[in-house]
């Protein structure tokens, strides 16, 4: 039996970066706010603590903090003539758990997306004609602009103490940062990070190319740094542990460093965790929400009334939450008709591995986020009437990390094993470095998310099923780029290099980014969109959905710079949607 | 009210900390509701709720001794050792698989093992058998035993010299060898990704011993602070190896 307990103001469902600043903010205002969280909570000390998070093997390759698949996974196919089966082990992506989300273990890459992104579909249509555009493309622009977003980048870019270097201040370009970026406001908080060999030679390399090589911006930060809400953090020690792990050093910016210290003291606020929402619930009139179901640690149901759902879990999961609740239609490819689950977008990976005569990277000093990147293939920074292709990619200089389960390449050709093989490993491991390409993918007809006839979670819900491919706009974008990226590290000083290109259908097995976009997109028509600009639902009025999942496409960045800003652009309409209840874009 | 703990506890039997943790402070119930409330104070505490309990070798819980020397000869061959230092088996890797087996790694504890399994699953799929890796060792290596002793004129794998286990090794990598009732390709995949596990995991897992693995590589283990390095590109890194143990030279533990 389903107990009532007493209303909230406002639900949260998911405490990750989303939920933990729409908490801290509503709450500070004196409103009462339950965040659900169904995964631990989670704290620096208690669960990355310095002496036990350098660990590889319970981490990055058992999965320790990540969602259990036995909870809850998804089924993949390639194409909808395909029988989708479990993804019984994450592999291509990798989803959060618990408290702070994928914010504890992401390598903390933080993008602008340019302002031509924002509105791609016209912008290529002007420059290039309808001709530009792939078979069956979805590609729709954003209700919103990149000057509109502008101020609410800048937020969360001073919440998380990014360190880089600003390219584009109030429309002057600066030298050394990134000549393509949007005109900001201002300078990054913090100064760049420093940067190890590889990037040292792929900025001399690059600049002769004729490229516009910068520091990447880092959620790993350069120096200490307190932000606005008063939480501290330490510099980066460059330990080679950021994605897939949590940071003992308070040096990524997560919610665990830049907002729950001061949320947990808000007195209004309360989080629950080791509980599952079940259903966002409607009144009689589906057009309002009552609040959630969830169900606790024990197994019982509960529901919790609350004025305003927030939505803020990952952005797959968001999507399920909205087909599992009935609010808006369910996509239906067959007669591309319907919203829930269209446009789902992922990210291209190409590049090329660069092998030196004698070189000593040291990639094990790294971080998630180290790196240099050129933008002069992003977006639609290039001509691309000659290439035939839409999107484009940064083109990066990076070593993350140089821990050895999962890090010891060896030129091709080498045996799996045996001596030879260990000696490869041994000659390769200090002299091998690469320039990596990662590229935006459009949305498509085909590429959806949907409930699976089959197979269920341990509550007896459907699994969200996931339709994917790439299509031949990515593959030939990618592939185009593989090749930029090969003359970069061949002017670099390679003796040899490798080109990785996009071939096969995407596959679950080796892992690619936790990138997934769309399913529930924000636009300006209700029969191509699940949100209004403002991230409100257009059938539900009091419900919002943040996160990843409202992009209409993706583009060639990470995408938590973005999800920041949209939070914190949603807030404002949260806020003003509280004064006057109703939606915020009349039709 | 007691914390109930997580529905899949992340580490079953060593709840006890954070139990406490929960119970003291922080188990807060809302109207009955079962579930860990926070809410006024940022709940923390020194050190990690979830330590690893190091692997202390000597005996096997999982492997019986005939299937622990078939592993100590198959990974002996993967990484052998040679004039490059200490290999899988003088390292501790069949210890480390032993007792990686014996956790939730073994059962598969954390997947999605659901039915129904498909038959002809497509490689993009990926991972789609319902065997568990404790499976997958038991009745792979027992197929190994009966195909070795009818191909070898009565030898179990143990007994074949080096040239003749890497023929087969290498068929069974291809998945050309045909075992009986067991896929080669599996059983070779299985150990051979656990034996790199092993070869590069911390020390506290068993394998790696003396960072055999991360001394091959010139990987420094858990330092986490090269801020010097980073100072210093294309420089040499001189110091040894640390584990989350620390390391020999200070002092045995």
């Amino acid at each position: 039996m389903v107990r009532r307990l007493p209303r909230k103001d406002v639900v949260i469902v998911g405490l990750g970066w989303t939920g933990s600043i729409l908490a801290y903010e509503l709450s500070r205002t004196g409103l009462e706010v339950v965040a659900i969280e169904r995964g631990p909570w989670r704290d620096t000390a208690t669960d990355f603590n310095i002496g036990t998070a350098p660990d590889e093997l319970r981490y990055a390759v058992r999965h320790d903090i990540f969602l259990r698949p036995k909870q809850e996974t998804l089924t993949m196919r390639n194409n909808p003539s395909q029988t989708a089966l479990p993804i019984r082990k994450w592999g291509s992506f990798l989803p959060g758990n618990g408290v702070g989300g994928a914010g504890v273990h992401w390598n903390g890459q933080t993008w602008r997306f340019l302002p031509d992104d924002f509105r791609i579909r016209s912008h290529m249509l002007e420059r290039y004609g309808e001709g530009i555009f792939p078979e069956n493309h979805h590609i729709q622009d954003w209700p919103v602009s990149y000057d509109e977003l502008e101020p609410y980048y800048d937020k969360f870019e001073y919440l998380a103490g990014i360190s880089g270097k600003a390219g584009n201040v109030k429309g002057r370009i600066q030298p050394g940062g990134n000549p393509f970026e949007g005109a900001r406001d201002r300078d990054y908080p913090t100064p760049p990070m420093r940067q190890g060999y590889a990037q040292e030679l792929f900025t001399k390399a690059a600049s002769g190319l004729g490229l516009h090589p910068f520091p990447r911006p880092s959620a790993n930060i350069s120096v200490a740094y307190t932000n606005p809400y008063g939480c501290s953090m330490a510099p980066c020690t460059y330990c080679g542990f950021c994605e897939r792990f949590g940071c003992a050093n308070y040096s990524k910016a997560s919610p665990q460093t830049c907002v729950l210290p001061v949320l947990v003291r808000q007195p209004t606020f309360e989080a629950r965790t080791e509980c599952e929402v079940t259903k966002v619930n409607l009144a009689g009139d589906g057009k309002t929400a009552t609040g959630v179901t969830y169900v606790d640690a024990a197994g019982e149901e509960w529901e919790q009334p609350a004025d305003v759902v927030l939505v803020c879990a990952y952005a797959l999961f968001n999507v399920r939450l909205l087909l599992l609740s009935g609010i808006g239609k369910p996509y239906d490819p067959a007669s591309n008709e319907g919203v829930v689950g269209r446009n789902y977008a992922y990210q291209t990976g190409s590049g090329s591995t660069a092998f030196f005569e004698d070189a000593k990277f040291n990639s094990f000093a790294a971080a998630g986020s180290l790196g240099v990147a050129a933008d002069d293939y992003n977006s639609d920074n290039f001509d691309h009437g000659p290439h035939g292709f839409v999107g484009g990619a940064s083109i990066t200089s990076a070593h993350t990390n140089g821990r050895p389960i999962q890090f010891h390449p060896t030129p091709q050709g080498t045996p799996n094993w045996g001596s030879q093989w260990k000696k490869a490993v041994r000659d390769t491991y200090q002299r091998v470095t690469s320039v990596g390409a990662q590229g935006s993918v459009m949305s498509y007809r085909n590429n959806y998310l949907d409930l699976d006839p089959t197979y269920k979670d341990p509550l007896g819900r459907p699994l969200m099923r996931m339709t994917f491919d790439y299509q031949d706009n990515e593959r030939k974008m990618a592939n185009w780029m593989a090749d930029r990226c090969d003359e970069v590290a061949k002017a670099m000083g390679a003796k040899t290099t490798q080109v990785n290109r996009l071939v096969g259908p995407w596959s679950v097995v080796p892992y690619q980014s936790t990138h997934n976009t769309g399913g529930a997109v924000m636009g300006s028509d209700p029969k191509t969109s699940v949100l209004n600009r403002y991230l409100q639902s257009w059938d539900v009025s009091n419900v919002f959905v943040m996160g990843a999942s409202a992009f209409p496409q993706n583009a060639g960045y990470n995408p938590t710079g973005t999800v920041g800003a949209l939070t914190y652009w949603s807030l404002d309409a949260i806020k003003k949607y509280l004064k006057s209840p109703g939606p915020l874009v009349q039709l | 009210m007691k914390h109930s703990g997580s529905r899949s506890p992340r580490h079953p039997g060593h709840l006890t900390r954070r139990s406490l943790l929960a119970s003291a402070a922080l188990l807060i119930t809302t109207g009955g509701t079962r579930a860990r409330v926070v809410t006024k104070v940022l709940p923390w505490d020194p050190n990690e709720a979830y330590p690893v309990v190091p692997v202390k070798p000597g005996g096997y819980l999982f492997f019986s001794a005939a299937e622990a020397a078939a592993v100590d000869a198959i990974v002996d061959r993967l990484i052998p050792t040679d004039e490059l230092g200490p290999g899988a088996k003088d390292s501790g890797v069949t210890t480390f698989i032993d007792r990686q087996l014996m956790g939730p790694f073994g059962g598969h504890d954390w997947l999605y093992m659901q039915g129904p399994f498909a038959a002809a699953p497509l490689p993009s799929q990926g991972l789609q058998s319902s065997l568990t890796p404790r499976q997958q060792y038991r009745q792979g290596l027992a197929a190994l035993e009966s195909y070795c002793k009818t191909s070898f004129g009565g030898r179990d794998f143990v007994q074949l010299n080096a040239d003749e286990q890497d023929k087969l090794l290498a068929g069974m990598e291809k998945g050309e060898v045909t075992l009986p009732n067991f896929s080669s390709k599996m059983l070779f995949a299985a150990i051979h990704a656990n034996t790199l596990e092993g070869y590069f995991a911390d020390p506290i897992y068993g394998g790696n011993r003396d960072m055999a693995g991360w001394k091959l590589v010139g990987f420094p283990g858990v330092r986490y602070d090269y801020r010097d390095v980073i100072e210093k590109p294309n420089q040499a890194y001189t110091l040894p190896p640390v584990g989350m143990q620390g390391r020999p030279a200070w002092g045995a533990r």
